[in-house]
C-alpha cells in the first residue's frame, strides 16, 4: 500500500465543479464562539479513528471535534501521529476504524478529491506552487473546470482575496512573491476549490515573526467568515495565541483537548511529551577571554555583479561562548557556515582557529582540527540516508580514530563506537545496521550530534540543530550544546528558532543581507526585537495596525522599501548594543550598521 | 540481525529472478507472435552446455566481467562511464602495439603490456574527467563522443602501423611474440579448448575491486560521494579529485578488457577484434548490482546466453539474434525490479524500525526527557 506523493494530489483534476457544493450553508452558522458544542456546531468530528500499519499503530482512538468558525490547533511531538491523522482527514489514507463526520454527516474519504468534495482543503508545509506561473495560473491548475482559466477565475480569485483579506493579486508572478504571500496563495487555492475546513500543516515554520502575525490575522478573518481552520504546529506560543481550542496528541492518541486560556506553553508541552520539560536557558556565563574561532572581514561575492552574499563578516567566538546568529533564511547564514567549514572559498577575508590561519584549509583538515559540524539540512549534508548507521558514524571523520586504520576503514572500531553513541546519546534504533533514512528526524540528529561530539572538538558549528526534531530530542540537543559550552568549546549557533537563540546564546548577532547588522544581549532582547532587526523593519509597530488593509502586503519586500527610507540606527529597538558583546572586544561587534539602501537584495529575500 | 540479513538477501535475489521470469515470458510472447517454435528455442538455450561450450562461456564471462567492473567503479560514484567501449579499444590497440614490439621477454612483456593498456585506458578516460571537472561537461556526453573519436583514431593509427595478414583482407598490429602468448588453462575436463590464462587477472581485479571499494577510506569516500554528493562535500571529500580518480581508475580497468583476448586468442589488434564489450559491461554491472560476485554471476549469464544462442539457427531455425531480445528485456526488467525492490526495502525497514521502537517505547516509556 503506497502512500501517493501528496504533492501531485493537489493538482489532480477536480471532478466536482461548483462552489459550496454539498456543504451546509455557512451563513447559518454565525460565529458564536461560546456556544455549546452541539453536534450541528461542529464542522469536523472525528471519533475513534485508528490507523494501523504493519506492526505499528500510528493512530489509536483519536477523537476530537472542531467547531465551525474556530481555529482548532493540533499539537504533538514529531512522530506522535499528527501527519497520519492529517493524511486520513485529507483522504490520502483510510482509517481502519472510526468515523469522520463533516457538518454532522458521516463521510468516507478515499482520496483527496473526496476530501475536497467534502469541503476539506489542505495547505502543505512545503508550498506546491510553480514559480514561473502567475497566481491565477497556479490557482486554476487542476481546477480549470470551476471558473475557467480566464476572467471568470480572475474575478473569483479577487472575490476570495477581498472576502478574506488575503490581498492576492491574481496576475502577479509567483517567483516575485515572498514567503508570506505564497502561503496566502496556497490558502486561496484551497478556498477556490470550495473548502470550508482548512488544514494548515506547520504553517509558521517558514515565516518570520511579523509574517506569522499576518498569517494569524488572516486566520482570524477566515474564521470570522465561518470557516474552520485545523492548525498543526509545534510552536506552542503560536498555538496559544491563535487557537480557540487545542487538541494534544501523544503517541498516536488524543491526550486532551484544552482551552488555550486555561494553559500556558509549558503545561501544553508537558502534555505533549508527558514529562517535565527543560527550557533552553543557559546557566551562568562560561565565556573566557581565549579566542577560539575568529573571522576577519569575510566577503563572498554574489553571482554576476549582484551584491555580496557575505559582506565584511568579522566575528569572534571565545572558549565557552555561544554566539547566536539570527536572520531570515537566505541572508547569508548557509554561506557563512560553508565558508567557515571550508566548503566554499571566500572572495576575501580570513578565518582563524585559535592563532592558526585556516582560510586555505580544506573541509577535511578543518574537521580534523576539531571543528564539529551540525549541518543545516541533515539529510543533504549530514547523513547518507541509504547507508547503515555505523557508516554514517564514519562520515565526516573518515580519517580519524576509531573509524580508520591507515588507509583502511576500521569497520569494527566504527561499529563499536556507533553502539556507544547510540547508547550515550539515546538514539532510538533497533540496531546500528538499519539505514539512517529509517530513523526519525530527532534520532538522526542525535546520531549526528553524538558523532560530532566524539572527536574532542574545539569548535561546534551548529546550524539549526533542533529543526524538525521532537521535543525530547530538542531538550537533549540543548543539553549537549550547554555541555559543550561548559567544556570550553566555542559554539556558533545558527537558528531560526528565536527562543532557542535567546535561550542558549551568550551573544546574538543579526545577519541581514550578508552583513552583521546588530549585536544583542540575549538577557534583554525579545523575539519581536530580533524579528524586526532580522527583516530590517523599523519597529514591530509597522505592521501591527491594519490587518486587512494594504499594509498586509508587507512581506519582506515591502518592509525593505520601508526601511531604506528610515534611518535604521535610530529606528531599531533600544536593545541594540553597539559593540557591547560580553567579554568581546569592540572590533568584533560592529555597531548596528545601516542596511544597504539598494534593492538588489529583494529577489534573494523573497525566495 | 539474522532475520534482517535473510530479508535483505531474499529481496536481493527476488529482483534478478523476477527479471529473468519477465524476460522469459516476454521473449516467449514475441516468439509466439512471430510464429517461431517457442519450445525448441528454450530447449536449445537452456540445454546443458558441452565442455567446449563451458570453456567458451567462461572465456566470454572473463571479458564481460572486466568490462562490468570498469563500469561499476563509476556507478558506485554515480558516474556513468559510457566510454568503457572506447577506452578498451584504444587501450587494446596500444597494448597490442606495445606487446608486438617484443621489447621485453615473455611474461614481463605481458605484465608491461597490462600496464601500458591501463595507462592508455586511464588517459582516455582522463579526457572526460578533465572536461567534467574543469568545464562541467557531463561525463555521459563526453564519453559517448570519445567512443566515436576512439573508433576513428584507432582505425587511423592501425592503418599506419598495420601489417597485412597472409591470405586475408584484415589488417592488424604486428603479432605478439610466441613467448608472450598465453596458452590458456586446461581446467575444463573433456574440452579441446582452454580457458584464458587471464581469467586469473579478472579474479584479481574482482578481489581488488571488493577490497578498495568496501574496505578502504578511498572506497568509503567514493561510495559516500555516490550516495550523496552534498553530504560527501560536507564530510571533507574533495569531489573534483574523486571524479578524476574514479574516472581514471574506471578507464584503466577498461584498458584490461581486451587483454584476455589479445594474449589468449587474437595475439594482435586488428579489424576483427571483438567490439561492443563496453556496452555489454554497462548492462552486466546493472544486473550484478555493482557487487563483485553479482557481476560474476551476471557475466556468466550473459556469456551463457551468447554461447547457447549460437545453435539456435541450426536447432530451432531461429536467428540467434533472439538472444539480444532476451538480454534487453532482462535489463529493462531488472532496472524496474531493482527500483521496486529498493522502495519496498525502504518501506519495510522504516516499518520495522517503527515497530521495534514502538515495542521498546511501551516497555520503558519514561526515559524521554532524561538529561544526556
Amino acid at each position: 500500500m503506497s502512500v501517493p506523493g501528496s504533492g501531485s494530489r493537489h493538482f489532480s483534476p477536480d471532478p466536482a465543479p461548483g462552489p459550496g457544493r454539498g456543504v451546509v450553508a455557512i451563513t447559518a452558522a454565525a460565529p458564536e464562539r461560546a456556544a455549546d458544542p452541539a453536534a450541528s456546531d461542529n464542522a469536523v468530528e472525528l471519533e475513534g479513528i485508528t490507523k494501523r500499519f504493519p506492526g505499528v499503530v500510528a493512530n489509536k482512538d483519536i477523537s476530537f471535534a472542531a467547531r465551525r468558525g474556530t481555529v482548532h490547533a493540533i499539537v504533538g511531538e514529531n512522530g506522535a501521529g499528527k501527519s497520519t491523522l492529517m493524511k486520513i482527514l485529507y483522504g490520502v489514507q483510510r482509517p481502519d476504524e472510526g468515523t469522520i463526520r463533516v457538518d454532522g454527516r458521516e463521510v468516507h474519504l478515499n482520496s483527496p478529491s473526496d476530501a475536497i468534495d467534502a469541503g476539506i482543503g489542505m495547505v502543505f508545509q512545503h508550498f506546491q506552487l510553480a514559480d514561473n506561473f502567475t497566481v491565477l495560473e497556479n490557482v486554476v491548475l487542476g481546477a480549470e473546470k470551476l471558473h475557467g482559466i480566464g476572467d471568470g477565475a480572475r474575478r473569483e480569485i479577487r472575490r476570495i482575496s477581498e472576502a478574506y483579506g488575503l490581498d492576492v493579486d491574481p496576475d502577479a508572478l509567483v517567483e516575485d512573491l515572498g514567503v508570506g504571500a505564497r502561503q496566502r496563495i496556497e490558502i486561496l487555492k484551497v478556498l477556490y476549490r470550495g473548502a470550508k475546513v482548512i488544514i494548515l500543516d506547520e504553517p509558521t515554520a517558514v515565516l518570520v515573526p511579523q509574517e506569522v502575525d499576518e498569517l494569524f490575522d488572516n486566520l482570524r478573518e477566515l474564521k470570522s467568515e465561518g470557516l474552520t481552520v485545523l492548525f498543526i504546529s509545534h510552536k506552542l506560543d503560536e498555538v496559544l495565541s491563535v487557537a480557540d481550542t487545542i487538541t494534544v496528541i501523544r503517541r498516536g492518541t488524543t491526550v486532551d483537548t484544552v482551552d488555550p486560556a486555561s494553559v500556558n506553553a509549558r503545561q501544553l508541552a508537558e502534555l505533549m511529551v508527558g514529562a517535565e520539560l527543560p527550557t533552553p536557558q543557559t546557566e551562568e556565563s562560561t565565556v573566557t577571554d581565549r579566542v577560539v574561532l575568529r573571522t576577519e572581514d569575510l566577503v563572498l561575492a554574489g553571482v554576476g555583479d549582484g551584491r555580496n552574499v557575505l559582506d565584511g563578516i568579522s566575528l569572534t567566538i571565545h572558549a565557552g561562548e555561544v554566539l547566536g546568529i539570527a536572520g531570515v533564511e537566505g541572508n547569508g547564514q548557509a554561506e557563512l557556515v560553508e565558508v567557515i567549514m571550508g566548503m566554499r572559498e571566500p572572495t576575501s577575508g580570513l578565518v582563524f582557529l585559535g592563532d592558526t590561519d585556516i582560510s586555505d584549509w580544506r573541509t577535511r583538515e578543518i574537521r580534523e582540527a576539531g571543528v564539529a559540524y551540525i549541518p543545516e539540512d541533515r539529510t543533504r549534508h549530514g547523513l547518507l540516508l541509504e547507508a547503515p548507521l555505523w557508516e554514517n558514524r564514519i562520515l565526516g571523520h573518515q580519517t580519524e580514530e576509531p573509524n580508520a586504520k591507515g588507509f583502511l576503514i576500521n569497520a569494527a572500531g566504527a561499529k563499536a563506537d556507533t553502539e556507544r553513541i547510540v547508547k550515550e546519546y539515546d538514539v532510538r534504533t533497533p540496531s546500528i545496521f538499519v539505514t539512517a533514512g529509517s530513523l526519525s528526524g530527532g534520532n538522526q540528529q542525535k546520531l549526528i550530534v553524538g558523532r560530532e561530539m566524539s572527536h574532542e572538538p574545539k569548535v561546534l558549528v551548529a546550524s539549526h540543530p533542533t529543526r524538525g526534531v521532537d521535543v525530547g530530542a530538542q531538550a537533549s540537543i540543548w543539553d549537549i550544546i550547554r555541555k559543550a559550552r561548559r567544556d570550553g568549546l566555542a559554539v556558533l549557533l545558527i537558528s531560526a528558532d528565536l527562543e532557542e537563540l535567546i535561550g542558549l546564546s551568550d551573544t546574538i548577532q543579526v545577519l541581514l543581507r550578508g552583513r552583521l547588522t546588530g549585536t544583542f544581549d540575549p538577557d534583554t532582547v525579545t523575539a519581536e526585537d530580533l524579528g524586526a532587526a532580522m527583516t530590517g523593519a523599523a519597529a514591530p509597530a509597522a505592521h501591527a495596525g491594519a490587518p486587512t488593509s494594504d499594509a498586509q502586503t508587507s512581506d519582506v519586500q515591502t518592509s525593505d522599501v520601508q526601511t531604506s527610507d528610515v534611518q535604521p540606527s535610530e529606528a531599531q529597538p533600544s536593545d541594540v548594543q553597539p559593540s557591547e558583546a560580553p567579554a568581546g572586544d569592540g572590533s568584533t561587534a560592529p555597531p548596528a550598521v545601516a542596511p544597504p539602501t539598494d534593492h538588489t537584495g529583494d529577489a534573494e529575500e523573497s525566495r | 540481525m539474522s532475520t534482517f540479513n535473510a530479508r535483505k538477501a531474499l529481496l536481493g535475489l527476488a529482483a534478478p529472478l523476477l527479471a529473468l521470469l519477465v524476460a522469459f515470458l516476454v521473449t516467449s510472447a514475441i516468439l509466439l507472435a512471430l510464429g517461431d517454435p517457442v519450445v525448441e528455442v528454450w530447449q536449445t538455450i537452456l540445454s546443458w552446455p558441452r565442455p567446449r561450450q563451458f570453456v567458451q562461456i567462461i572465456n566470454g564471462a572473463t571479458v564481460y566481467y572486466l568490462s562490468a567492473i570498469a563500469v561499476a567503479v563509476g556507478f558506485r560514484m554515480n558516474l556513468f562511464n559510457i566510454g568503457v567501449d572506447g577506452q578498451y579499444r584504444v587501450a587494446a590497440f596500444a597494448g597490442a602495439l606495445f606487446a608486438g614490439q617484443a621489447w621485453f621477454p615473455g611474461p614481463l612483456n605481458v605484465l608491461l603490456t597490462l600496464v601500458v593498456a591501463m595507462a592508455t585506458g586511464g588517459m582516455w578516460a582522463g579526457i572526460a574527467a578533465y572536461l567534467k571537472v574543469k568545464r562541467g561537461v557531463s561525463e555521459v556526453i563526453s564519453t559517448i563522443m570519445l567512443n566515436a573519436i576512439a573508433t576513428g583514431v584507432v582505425q587511423w593509427l592501425l592503418l599506419k602501423v598495420a601489417v597485412k595478414q597472409q591470405g586475408s583482407n584484415t589488417i592488424s598490429t604486428p603479432p605478439i611474440p610466441e613467448s608472450s602468448q598465453l596458452d590458456g588453462l586446461a581446467i575444463v575436463p573433456g574440452a579441446s579448448n582452454k580457458v584464458y590464462t587471464l581469467l586469473l587477472l579478472a579474479i584479481v581485479v574482482g578481489v581488488a575491486y571488493w577490497f578498495f571499494i568496501g574496505k578502504t577510506r578511498f572506497g568509503f569516500d567514493l561510495r559516500a560521494t555516490g550516495r550523496s554528493e552534498t553530504a560527501a562535500v560536507a564530510s571533507g571529500v574533495k569531489v573534483p579529485r574523486m571524479v578524476v580518480s574514479t574516472l581514471v581508475i574506471s578507464g584503466a580497468l577498461a584498458g584490461l578488457i581486451g587483454m584476455p583476448l589479445l594474449f589468449g586468442q587474437d595475439h594482435s589488434y586488428g579489424t576483427t577484434f571483438q567490439a561492443g564489450l563496453g556496452f555489454a559491461g554497462i548492462g552486466i554491472a546493472l544486473l550484478g548490482r555493482n557487487h563483485p560476485l553479482g557481476i560474476a554471476v551476471a557475466a556468466l549469464l550473459w556469456s551463457f546466453l551468447d554461447v547457447q544462442s549460437n545453435a539456435l539457427q541450426i536447432k530451432a531455425g531461429v536467428a540467434s539474434e533472439v538472444v539480444f531480445i532476451i538480454q534487453g528485456v532482462i535489463l529493462f526488467a531488472v532496472v524496474i525490479a531493482y527500483e521496486l525492490i529498493r522502495r519496498a526495502d525502504v518501506r519495510l525497514e522504516q516499518q520495522r524500525v517503527a515497530r521495534e521502537l514502538a515495542g521498546t517505547r511501551s516497555d520503558a516509556p519514561s526515559v524521554e526527557g532524561a538529561a544526556a
